[in-house]
C-alpha cells in the first residue's frame, strides 16, 4: 500500500532534482563568454504559426550570422524563443518570464498587434526594448513607448495604399468590406474604408466574422447580393482563405482584396484555385526581387530547410537591428554588459541600418522612416504573389 | 427591407441547412449521451474534429495509392467515412472506458465527470494538434477539392422576387448523408432490441438492469454510435468546406450543444429539429442583420442573436421545444 505513494514522490522528486541541474549552468555562462539572450516572441502554433515561425527563424539566423562578432568581445548571444499562440494572455505571460529574466535584453516580436500591445505594457514596465518585425496598427507606436518599435509600414499606411489601389488602379466604385473583429483586422479595413470612401468610392457594407469559424456562407451571401466591384478582408489566411474560396463559390469572380494577413503560402493553400485575381498589400516586401535576397532566401533553405515566407526576411532585420544596437551599447559601456536602459536608448538610435529586405531608421515614435507598402496579385494558385507595386512614404 | 431579405432567402436558407444538419447530426451525440448518463460529454466535439482529421488521413492515403484517381469520387468518400465513423466510434467508446466508467464506478458525482469531459477534450485537441504538426508543421489541413461541382439554381426567372441560390455538390452530399443518418438513427432508436434496451436504460439504469440489460454495454453501445456519427460528420465538415483545423471542434461542438438543449435535451428528434434550426437563425442573421437594423448591427452579432432567441425559447419552455418536463423521481 506505502509504496504506491512512494513511487510517484519519488519520481517527482526526480523531476526536480533533474530541473534544478538543467537550470544552474546558465548563469554561469559557457565557455567562459558572457550570455545575452534576446527574447523572441510569435505564434509558433495555431492559426498564424506560419508566419510566426517565420519570425523565430529569421531571428535565429541573424544571431547565428554575427555570433562571431559578438564572440570576439567575448559575448554569447542566444534566442530565447517562446510561443505567443497569437493570443493576447500567452503573450503578456510570456513578456513576464523575459521580463524577469535579467539575461534577456531585448526582444523580437510580435507578429499580432494584438498581442504587441498588451506585451508592450509588460516590456515597458521593465525597460526591455521590442523590435517588432509585422505589427502594422498604429497604436502600437502610437503610445509613444520608448522601448516600443518596428520596422513594418503601420495601418494607416497600408489601409490606404490599398484604397488608392483599388479605387484608381483597379477602378472599383463599389467596395464590400470584411473584417475578423481583431485589432489588426478591423484596423485596417476601417483605415481601407475611410480612405476609399474618401477617394469616392461606395461602401456598401462593412461586416465582421468571426475568428475560428469556418462557414462565411451568411455573411458572403450578403455580399454578393450587393453586387460589388471589390471585397476587401480585413484579417488573417485562416479566415481570408476560406472567404476567398466561399466567396468564388458563390459566384464572385471580381477581385478580393486584403492585407499582409494574407501574405502567406497557406492562404493559396486553403483557397486553391480560387486565389486568383486577389490582391493584397503587405509591408514585407518580395526578398527575390534583390541579390542580397535571393542569397537570403537560399541560406535559410539550406539552414532550415523551409521555403522563406513574407515574414522570414523580417524577422532577421527585426533581430538586426537589436544586435545592431546591442553592439553599439556594448562598445559605449566600455566593452562590459550594458543594462536595459543602455540598450533601449541604442536600438532607439538605429540610423540607416541596411538589412536584406529594408533599411531601418527609427523615427522618435519607433516607427520606421523607410517602411514601404507592396500590392502584389495572385495570377495563379502558386505562392509568392505577383509583386504589382510599391509605394514609399 | 423586405424586399431585400426575401431576395437573398433561398441562399440563407441553402447555406443555413448545411450548418444546420452538421449541428444536428452532432448534437445528437450530446443528447444521446446525456438521456442515458445525465452527462454532458463536452469532449464530444472534438471527437467530431478528431473525425474529420482521420478523414483527412484515409484520403490524403488513398490519394498517394492512386486510387483518387481511379475510383468514382463517391466510392472514395463512402470509405472514408466508413473508416472515420468506425475509427472514432471507437475513440469514443474507449474514452468512457478510460474516463468516465471508473468514474461511475466508484459513485462519483456528476460535475466531476463533466470536469473529465472537458479535460479529454484539451487532449484530443492538443493530440491531434500535435500529430497534424509532426507532418507539415503546420496544423491546419486543406483536404483535396471533392464534390465542388458548381449549381445554380435559377429561381430568378419563375419566381422573380428571389434571387438565384447556388451550391455545391458537396451540399447535396452533406444533406443526403446526414439525413440518412439521423433516419437510421431513429429506426434503430425506436425499431430495434438495442434500441429499445437503450430507452430502457435512459429511463432508469437500475430498473434496466434488473430487467437483465447489460447496462454498460448499452453506455458503450451509445458512445459507439454517437462518436460514429459525429465522426462521420467531421468528414462531411471537411468534404463542405475544405479545411480543418484542431479546434473546429470547440466553437461547433458549444453550438451543437446548444441545439441540444433548444430541442430539449435527451430527446433525439429534438436535437435534430434544434439543430437545423440554430443553423438556419445564425446564417439568417449574418445576412440580414445589419438590414434589419440599418447598419447598426452587422453579421458579427450573429451568435448573439441566436442565442437570443435561445434564451427567449427556453424561458417559455424551459424543458426545450421536445423535450417532456421531468417529474422529480422518487
Amino acid at each position: 500500500m506505502k509504496l504506491k505513494r512512494v513511487v510517484p514522490l519519488l519520481a517527482i522528486i526526480a523531476l526536480l532534482i533533474g530541473a534544478l541541474a538543467a537550470c544552474s549552468p546558465k548563469s554561469g555562462g559557457s565557455n567562459g563568454k558572457t550570455v545575452i539572450e534576446i527574447g523572441s516572441q510569435s505564434p509558433l502554433s495555431g492559426g498564424s504559426a506560419t508566419l510566426g515561425d517565420a519570425i523565430r527563424l529569421g531571428a535565429k539566423l541573424a544571431i547565428e550570422d554575427r555570433q562571431k562578432e559578438f564572440e570576439k568581445k567575448g559575448f554569447q548571444i542566444k534566442l530565447k524563443d517562446l510561443d505567443d499562440q497569437g493570443d493576447p494572455k500567452k503573450g503578456v505571460a510570456n513578456a513576464q518570464i523575459l521580463a524577469s529574466d535579467k539575461d534577456v535584453l531585448a526582444v523580437v516580436g510580435h507578429l499580432n498587434s494584438g498581442v504587441a500591445i498588451p506585451s508592450s505594457e509588460v516590456y515597458n514596465k521593465n525597460n526591455l526594448a521590442m523590435v517588432s518585425p509585422a505589427t502594422t496598427a498604429t497604436v502600437v507606436t502610437d503610445r509613444k513607448l520608448p522601448t516600443v518599435n518596428r520596422i513594418c509600414a503601420r495601418d494607416d499606411f497600408q489601409g490606404p495604399a490599398g484604397a488608392n489601389f483599388a479605387v484608381k488602379t483597379l477602378k472599383a466604385k463599389k467596395i464590400f468590406v470584411i473584417q475578423d473583429k481583431t485589432a489588426y483586422g478591423s484596423g485596417l479595413a476601417e483605415q481601407f474604408r475611410d480612405q476609399a470612401k474618401k477617394l469616392g468610392a461606395e461602401i456598401v457594407g462593412y461586416e465582421g466574422i468571426t475568428v475560428g469559424e469556418k462557414d462565411f456562407n451568411g455573411v458572403l451571401s450578403q455580399a454578393v447580393a450587393k453586387k460589388p466591384d471589390l471585397i476587401y478582408f480585413g484579417g488573417v489566411y485562416a479566415e481570408g482563405g476560406l472567404i476567398i474560396k466561399q466567396a468564388r463559390q458563390k459566384g464572385f469572380d471580381g477581385p478580393i482584396m486584403g492585407g499582409d494577413g494574407l501574405d502567406s503560402s497557406s492562404t493559396v493553400q486553403i483557397a486553391g484555385d480560387s486565389v486568383k485575381g486577389v490582391y493584397l498589400t503587405s509591408v514585407a516586401g518580395d526578398v527575390s526581387k534583390t541579390e542580397k535576397g535571393q542569397a537570403f532566401a537560399k541560406k535559410y533553405k539550406k539552414e532550415f530547410g523551409k521555403n522563406v515566407e513574407s515574414y522570414s526576411a523580417y524577422g532577421y532585420d527585426a533581430a538586426g537591428v537589436i544586435l545592431d544596437g546591442l553592439m553599439k551599447a556594448i562598445d559605449g559601456n566600455d566593452g562590459k554588459k550594458p543594462t536595459r536602459e543602455q540598450v533601449t536608448k541604442a536600438i532607439r538610435s538605429v540610423q540607416n541600418y541596411d538589412g536584406v529586405t529594408t533599411k531601418v531608421s527609427l523615427d522618435d515614435k519607433g516607427d520606421n522612416k523607410f517602411a514601404k507598402v507592396y500590392i502584389y496579385n495572385f495570377t495563379e494558385a502558386k505562392y509568392p504573389p505577383v509583386q504589382k507595386a510599391e509605394i514609399s512614404q | 427591407m423586405l424586399a431585400h431579405i426575401i431576395q437573398n432567402l433561398p441562399q440563407v436558407l441553402i447555406d443555413g441547412l448545411t450548418l444546420g444538419v452538421v449541428y444536428a447530426v452532432v448534437a445528437i451525440g450530446y443528447t444521446m449521451v446525456y438521456g442515458i448518463l445525465e452527462l454532458i460529454n463536452f469532449a464530444h466535439g472534438d471527437v467530431f474534429m478528431t473525425g474529420a482529421f482521420i478523414g483527412a488521413i484515409v484520403l490524403f492515403l488513398l490519394m498517394g495509392m492512386g486510387f483518387l484517381a481511379a475510383l468514382p469520387a463517391i466510392l472514395v468518400f463512402i470509405i472514408v467515412i466508413v473508416i472515420a465513423a468506425i475509427a472514432t466510434g471507437l475513440l469514443g467508446v474507449g474514452i468512457e472506458r478510460v474516463a468516465y466508467r471508473p468514474l461511475r464506478k466508484k459513485n462519483a458525482p456528476k460535475l466531476i465527470a463533466l470536469i473529465t469531459s472537458i479535460g479529454i477534450s484539451f487532449v484530443l485537441e492538443d493530440l491531434v494538434r500535435f500529430i497534424a504538426e509532426l507532418k507539415t508543421g503546420n496544423y491546419i489541413v486543406t483536404a483535396p477539392p471533392m464534390f465542388n461541382h458548381k449549381f445554380t439554381l435559377n429561381l430568378h426567372s419563375a419566381l422573380p422576387f428571389f434571387n438565384n441560390a447556388t451550391f455545391q455538390s458537396s451540399f447535396l452530399l452533406v444533406l443526403i448523408v446526414t439525413i440518412i443518418m439521423l433516419i437510421a438513427l431513429d429506426l434503430f432508436v425506436n425499431k430495434t432490441k438495442w434500441g429499445m434496451a437503450m430507452r430502457a436504460v435512459a429511463q432508469d439504469r437500475d430498473t434496466a438492469s434488473l430487467m437483465t440489460i447489460n447496462v454498460n454495454r448499452v453506455i458503450s453501445v451509445t458512445f459507439f454510435i454517437g462518436s460514429a456519427l459525429g465522426g462521420a460528420t467531421g468528414v462531411l465538415f471537411m468534404i463542405q468546406y475544405g479545411t480543418i483545423d484542431p479546434y473546429i471542434g470547440f466553437i461547433l461542438g458549444i453550438k451543437a450543444f446548444t441545439a441540444a438543449v433548444l430541442g430539449g435535451i435527451g430527446n433525439i428528434r429534438g436535437a435534430m429539429f434544434g439543430g437545423v434550426m440554430l443553423g438556419l437563425l445564425e446564417m439568417f442573421a449574418a445576412s440580414n442583420l445589419s438590414i434589419i437594423t440599418h447598419g447598426a448591427m452587422g453579421a458579427e452579432y450573429k451568435d448573439v442573436f441566436a442565442f437570443i432567441i435561445l434564451i427567449l425559447v427556453l424561458i417559455f419552455k424551459p424543458e426545450g421545444l421536445f423535450g417532456k418536463a421531468v417529474v422529480e423521481k422518487v
